[in-house]
């Protein structure tokens, strides 16, 4: 026994054995052969039934087989444009910007139609990374609840309908009309951030308009604190990879806080591990729940949301040289490491913080004065444009749309009504406004109040611009025809402010003019960026003055001794901008591995007060108990629980961005609830953390976890985790369990891959795939996931379908909680491991397949095909990892038989389904994947079709192929480039580099079964001075790997 | 050559001028003279009003072709041939197919006709031996006429499961495939004329071929670059549909014209973005789990179009010639050779990184690479 643990769920900690029972089979399913057995045996007249049987199947198959084929039509263009080449893909620089979050993209559009979203890896800032909602975002284009022309709101006796207006003319008349009333007077755009400089000039040109940004998670906490400490009313630009020592006072910033994509890509540069010199930053984190960042980080602290700003004053004084003094010894005693560390790296260290309190952020302003970070890791030449909502401004227009002197409001990508705290009062306030318009392409909670809709393209339709700070300039540029009679909202301003010009030929003349040609805008536009990265520069002197009574405030805040509610983004939705998006709904929660919903994260404590038990059946059965939250006068609002270790006793997470409207859809339509409401606005920024009283109900909800799908049945060895300690002090470990696997099954020759089996090993003549993941980048962004999806055609199969585990992610990230056996709570850190089909050079599945289905290629490849499978589903209960997936129901809609999606015949089945069988929606669908039709396995083929067309690219133009020609969907969407891919017959490929340079750390998966995985994975390291003390391996077959246990270290740091 | 014949024809004017006689015309008897037009048109024409005069009678100007001085005497020589061969009277047109007596169904008939005389036989067999018994004195029951005979109804079973057996799993097989597949087109185009008669380049229609998995039927653009001038149907050949009919060029010719929305009598006034795309008949069709692409055979493979199309450049109406079944791909894939640089002077250079092969090749232990050995026989090759 020992007291360190690998685990996923409570019921692999507290109540073992059913569990496993539990969770034994590959699949759920109660298949009724018991039922049919008995039947046939009592049936009266079974022979009669068999050649009734028998003749109805030979009349079918003879009417089947005499059906005549049908006659297909081959169109082609009328007139081709010439340089488009049906079948070709083209790849077009744009950038995806929603709500304030900035992506330089690559677009590829096959025969006209963009199908799949890239990162730009010209640009700088994200190297070419995105996030799950960039990737998402190309099937919003397709969403079949887009806006599809301008229409009005008619309220006839208290029925609200929408009607048509048969032309954007018929909108303008009657918009300029009223404008023309009004004067020039009580104009206002209310928008999220605008970061496109053209824009941002037409809503200056604009008479008489009064521009208001806000933004539906604020930052105003932030920017005013910044301006306080004299640095001016902005965001500056922060330097992960400069810094060694990070401290994050609840910013989760490699999932949602400001830029998570540039911040990953730059945090994980200082976590990479050089082998020969091992070393990396090292990342504290005190928050109140569980986050993704928490999850990455090296050590870390839970602390009431309300003690945010007394953890952020006791790590003041502590630097200062007044010790800390926090009730929690725990939570004192890291505030007193962090600081000692942050002392020692002065100069390299960063602390952030999440928290949009403006006394936090100022006394947070004066940590990282006192470290040295401005100039160093706080890069003030290059300040952010993005997340610029100050929320005095959003209040103050509230009042005046009550008070009557607002005439017409103008909305742009802002959606209060839905993500504001006062969303009731600013629905009511609305109807106060003589003129409301709104430019949402769908017709979300605001949208439907206002009077006009002129929907904006998509912008994948849209030309324009973006800054995300100052230096970085990318651009926007169609690419498809816009599929619906939709406008540039640009283009409405102007043309409503009495200029025709269109904003297309605006923003060509505004960059022609900016760049200094035509040909330079051209070649900016076919780049998509221009960057300009400036030395860091720390600006204007930081100043102390609001110091002092930021800490006066801070101190004398108002303890909260019961319950306290927080609201978080989680990767998949963030804010909820695209929350009708069935690749995100579907999408597992990095945490919590939860879709379809959200939920309140609760700890151990507060169900153990709350009476949940922490069993099997807790864990195994999808109904959880339901809570009621109540915070101030606002409506209780009822939600489900789910448990996670390393919470805060009294924090009840909520994830925001759910409960949405159902005309973003039926997929969408009840889904979650809105907890928006739940934050509270203080009269200077809205606090997004507020006292709560909750109570069970009794009430009981199903929530879709994954997390206990798919088991290894208790083989931890899939995991490999250390400490930088135990790695400096036993580099080999690894490779001596690899030595004793060879001493175990190899004695004779040393060759374990070959000795150890009785099957004949093949050669790879010539490519040879292989695939590395490094465990230390990963941070659970879960862009590969859609990515993944986006590439194969994955099918969205709806919670219903999750709940029976027929999810059908080819690509899954398992999350490890490590901590104490004993005490689960008591939570040392997260894993994160990408897990996908290992394409095994022995594997297990290929040997059971009665037709050959899943065979073995000559490059490496675990082939899967589909027009061969039978459905046995052997293959899935063979494989070890679980990483295959069976099409349970016709999800696609790709079956030649109608009935396979008849609900009668087939039970109930999801609205989203249907959805995203509808002709718009499948027009996202890669051409080059086979759709697959019920009944058959599929699972990560390593995009086989990119490496068919790397492969014939290089044969086309007579070379070898060359490393990095071929790459993964997953691989190109990382941020972190955590995925490395490659043929490792070359020798000098970066993937064959990896495995070389990585010896003490690349692993493979259960490697004691012999399955020769062809991708490797590199260890975990935590950055702490804990030694795990190992127990010696066992590897004998069949023999539990013992776990090593850990003893604690009671030294500081050094 | 195939190149010339993109614009020009012998004996005509077509997108460019007609090149009969074009010795006769000026400084064109001094073959120089048309190299250096041909090899660049732009810089000749700036100094020379004939060929400024014909890009105004042309409405385009030739592209840049390289050429030798020899490759201008032998298209010369060439026209000078076919001016004269226009000259003499048309030779004899071919001579009727012999009709071939199909052995098969006289093989059969007489097998059939052999196995009714035996059973006679038999039958009259056992008659005999019944009155022979009879006329012994031993008794026999009397025979049970043949189509009571459980042998011989057991034997007709058999024979009837195997072969509805063998014909229905032979249905079954073949359920989808379409060789032989001769769909009537909206318009009788007759690849004969294009592509034999004329030569035009496969690629000049089918340009997909070369880059992309489509091979793409040409837009009504490309049609319209030849078109354009030539509006009616004298010269080549009777055309005739399957069935018999004889079929108007010129009346086929005018259906494009619909379709481009192009008037003979006002050519300048065409407006390519206003044609409507024409819906032909797709012949060639796989099924959706299969994945095919032109150009990984055309360019990579370098396999010619006939060898999967047929003797396209002598149909009118084109057929389905292969099967494109997959036992016919993978056919081909075992015997076909890869384009293996087995030395540094030919080959795909993307084959170097088979190590194995180029040494197993040098020890002669293999004597060629085929499809097969670099895993074309894999099901992910064709199937994802």
């Amino acid at each position: 026994m020992s007291d360190k643990k690998y685990w996923q769920s409570f019921g692999e900690v507290n109540d073992q054995e059913k569990f496993q029972k539990l969770t034994q089979d590959e699949f759920r399913e109660e298949l009724p052969f018991e039922d049919l057995d008995e039947k046939l045996i009592d049936a009266k007249a079974p022979r009669r039934d068999f050649l009734k049987y028998l003749g109805f199947s030979t009349a079918a198959a003879t009417l089947a087989a005499s059906c005549k084929v049908p006659v297909r039509k081959a169109i082609p263009y009328a007139n081709k444009p010439e340089n488009l080449v049906p079948g070709v893909p083209k790849y077009y620089a744009t950038t995806y910007v929603s709500e304030g979050d900035v992506i330089p993209v690559v677009a590829k559009v096959r025969d006209g139609r963009p199908i799949k979203i890239e990162g730009n890896d010209q640009s700088l800032l994200t190297g070419g990374g995105t996030s799950a909602r960039a990737q998402a975002s190309v099937l919003d284009l397709y969403d079949t609840n887009r806006l599809r022309f301008p229409q009005q709101r008619v309220v006839d006796n208290g029925n609200v309908s929408y009607a048509e207006l048969p032309g954007f003319e018929q909108a303008d008349k009657a918009i300029g009309t009223a404008l023309a009333g009004f004067n020039g007077t009580g104009l206002v755009l209310l928008t999220s951030t605008v970061v496109s400089p053209s824009t941002l000039e037409i809503i200056s040109k604009f008479p008489g308009l009064k521009h208001v940004q806000y933004d539906a998670v604020s930052y105003s906490g932030l920017l005013l604190a910044n301006e306080a400490s004299g640095f001016g009313k902005s965001i500056p630009s922060y330097k992960f990879d400069a810094a060694k020592v990070i401290v994050s006072l609840g910013a989760d910033f490699l999932g949602t806080w400001l830029s998570p994509v540039e911040f990953a890509r730059d945090y994980v540069k200082g976590r990479k591990i050089d082998e020969k010199n091992p070393s990396m930053s090292k990342h504290y984190q005190f928050e109140s729940h569980l986050s993704n960042t928490g999850g990455s980080a090296d050590e870390r602290f839970t602390h009431r949301p309300s003690e945010t700003g007394a953890v952020a004053l006791a790590l003041l004084n502590e630097l200062n040289g007044t010790p800390a003094s926090l009730s929690d010894a725990k939570l004192n005693a890291g505030v007193k490491k962090a600081a000692a560390d942050l002392k020692a790296n002065a100069g390299a260290a960063l602390v952030v913080s999440g928290s949009n309190d403006v006394n936090v952020q100022v006394i947070v302003n004066a940590i990282n004065n006192a470290i040295g970070a401005y100039g160093k890791t706080i890069d003030w030449s290059a300040a952010v444009n993005y997340r610029q909502g100050i929320d005095k401004e959003f209040a103050q227009l509230i009042t005046d749309m009550e008070a009557g002197s607002v005439n017409a409001l103008f909305v742009h990508d802002a959606n209060p009504v839905y993500n504001h705290a006062e969303g009731a009062r600013f629905k009511a306030a609305l109807a106060k406004v003589k003129l409301t318009v709104s430019f949402s392409g769908k017709l979300d909670e605001t949208t439907a109040e206002c009077a006009y809709q002129i929907p904006d393209h998509h912008y994948l339709e849209s030309w324009g611009d973006a800054v995300a700070k100052s230096g970085y300039i990318s651009f926007l540029q169609p690419t498809i025809y816009p599929l619906f009679k939709t406008r540039p909202f640009q283009t409405s301003l102007l043309l409503w402010s009495g200029n025709s010009t269109s904003y297309e030929d605006y923003f060509r003349n505004y960059w022609t003019t900016k760049l200094g040609s035509v040909g330079a805008f051209e070649t900016s536009l076919q780049v998509g960026v221009i960057e300009t990265p400036v030395e860091p520069a720390a600006g204007a002197s930081y100043s102390a003055a609001a110091l002092d009574a930021a800490k006066t405030a801070v101190s004398s805040a108002k303890k909260v001794s019961g319950d306290e509610v927080v609201l978080y983004q989680n990767v998949a939705l963030g804010t909820g901008a695209q929350a009708g998006n069935p690749w995100l709904l579907e999408l597992p929660d990095s945490i919590t591995k939860a879709t379809w919903d959200n939920y309140a994260m609760i700890s151990m404590a507060k169900a153990k007060e709350l009476g949940v038990k922490l069993d099997s059946d807790y864990e195994y059965y999808p109904e959880k108990p339901v809570i009621s939250i109540k915070v101030g006068k606002a409506e209780p609002i009822e939600l489900p629980v789910i448990v996670i270790p390393g919470m805060n006793a009294n924090t009840i997470a909520v994830a925001v961005g759910y409960g949405r409207s159902e005309n973003l859809g039926k997929a969408v339509a009840g889904v979650g609830v809105n907890v928006y409401p739940l934050a509270g606005f203080n009269g200077t920024t809205v606090d997004y953390c507020n006292a709560a009283t909750v109570t069970n109900t009794g009430k009981k909800l199903k929530i879709a976890q994954t997390q206990i799908h798919n088991s290894y049945e208790g083989r931890v060895e899939v995991v490999r985790e250390t400490t930088l300690a135990t790695f400096k002090k036993e580099p080999n470990a690894i490779a001596e369990y690899r030595e004793e696997l060879v001493k175990d099954f190899a004695a004779t020759t040393g060759d374990y891959r070959k000795e150890a089996t009785m099957y004949p090993v093949h050669d790879q003549p010539g490519i040879k795939w292989g695939m590395s993941i490094d465990m230390n980048s990963c941070v659970a962004c879960n862009a590969c996931v859609v990515a993944c999806h986006a590439e194969n055609n994955v099918p969205v199969v709806g919670k219903r379908e999750v709940i029976r585990a027929h999810e059908m992610h080819w690509l899954r990230i398992d999350r490890y909680f490590v901590s104490d056996e004993k005490d689960p709570d008591n939570l040392k850190g997260v894993v994160f491991q990408p897990m996908l089909c290992q394409h095994c050079d022995n594997a297990p599945c290929e040997n059971v397949c009665p037709v050959a289905a899943t065979n073995h290629s000559s490059e490496g490849l675990n082939q899967m095909t589909y027009n061969r499978c039978i459905g046995t589903r052997y293959c899935a209960n063979n494989c070890p990892f679980k990483v295959r997936r069976f099409n349970w129901a016709d999800y696609t809609g790709a079956d030649s038989f109608p009935n396979n999606q008849d609900q009668e015949v087939i039970g109930k089945l999801d609205d989203v389904i249907f959805q995203m069988n509808d002709d718009l929606t499948r027009m996202v669908l890669n051409p080059d994947v086979t759709v697959r039709s019920r009944g058959v396995i599929e699972k990560c083929s390593f995009c086989v079709q990119r490496l068919q067309a790397a492969k014939l690219d290089a044969k086309k133009e007579n070379r070898e192929l060359k490393d990095g020609d071929a790459k993964t969907a997953c691989q190109t969407a990382c941020p972190t480039n955590a995925i490395v891919f490659g043929n490792a017959n070359d020798k000098s490929s970066s993937i064959t580099k990896v495995r070389n340079d990585n010896p003490q750390r690349a692993y493979y998966v259960l490697e004691q079964l012999h399955v020769l995985p062809n991708v490797t994975y590199l260890a975990k390291v935590r950055n702490t001075d804990e030694i795990i003390e190992s127990e010696g391996h066992e590897a004998e077959a069949g023999k539990e790997v013992e776990i090593p246990a850990v003893k604690k270290e009671t030294e500081g740091v050094k | 050559m195939t190149k010339c014949a993109s614009c020009h024809q012998v004996m005509k004017d077509a997108t460019g001028p007609a090149l009969m006689n074009l010795e006769e015309r000026g400084k064109w008897a001094d073959h120089n003279e048309i190299l250096k037009w041909a090899t660049n048109p732009a810089a000749y024409m700036a100094k020379d009003p004939y060929t400024q005069g014909l890009k105004a009678k042309y409405g385009s100007m030739m592209s840049s072709q390289e050429l030798t001085l020899k490759d201008v005497d032998a298209i010369v020589s060439y026209i000078n041939q076919v001016v004269a061969d226009s000259k003499k009277p048309a030779a004899a047109t071919e001579g009727e197919a012999q009709p071939t007596a199909n052995n098969a169904i006289i093989f059969g008939v007489i097998s059939l006709i052999l196995a009714v005389v035996a059973l006679i036989l038999m039958q009259v067999n056992s008659n005999l031996k019944k009155m022979s018994d009879d006329a012994e004195g031993i008794y026999r029951p009397d025979p049970v006429p043949f189509y009571k005979n459980k042998i011989y109804i057991a034997m007709v079973a058999l024979v009837f499961f195997a072969m509805a057996g063998y014909f229905f799993s032979k249905a079954a097989i073949g359920f989808g495939r379409q060789k032989d597949y001769q769909p009537v087109q909206p318009i009788f185009y007759s690849h004969k004329v294009h592509a034999g008669i004329n030569q035009v380049n496969c690629l000049y229609c089918h340009g997909g071929a070369w880059d992309s998995k489509h091979a793409s039927i040409p837009s009504v653009n490309v049609c319209m670059n030849c078109h354009k001038a030539i509006n009616e149907y004298k010269k080549g050949p009777k055309l005739y549909t399957e069935d018999g009919d004889l079929v108007d060029g010129t009346a086929e010719i005018a259906k494009l014209y619909a379709a481009a929305g192009f008037d003979p009598q006002k050519p300048n006034s065409w407006d390519a973005a206003k044609a409507k795309p024409i819906e032909w008949v797709k012949i060639h069709n796989l099924p959706d789990h299969v994945y095919f692409n032109h150009s990984q055979h055309i360019r990579a493979g370098k396999v010619q179009c006939q060898t999967c199309h047929g003797e396209i450049t002598a149909m009118d109406e084109v057929k389905q010639v292969s099967e494109l079944s997959m036992g016919w791909c993978v056919n081909c894939h075992r015997q076909t050779n890869v384009d293996f640089n087995y030395d540094s002077t030919g080959g795909n250079k993307f084959y170097s990184i088979y190590e194995k092969f180029h040494n197993d090749f040098k020890n002669g232990k293999m004597d060629s690479i085929k499809v097969k050995d670099i895993g074309g026989l894999e099901c992910q090759k064709c199937h994802y």
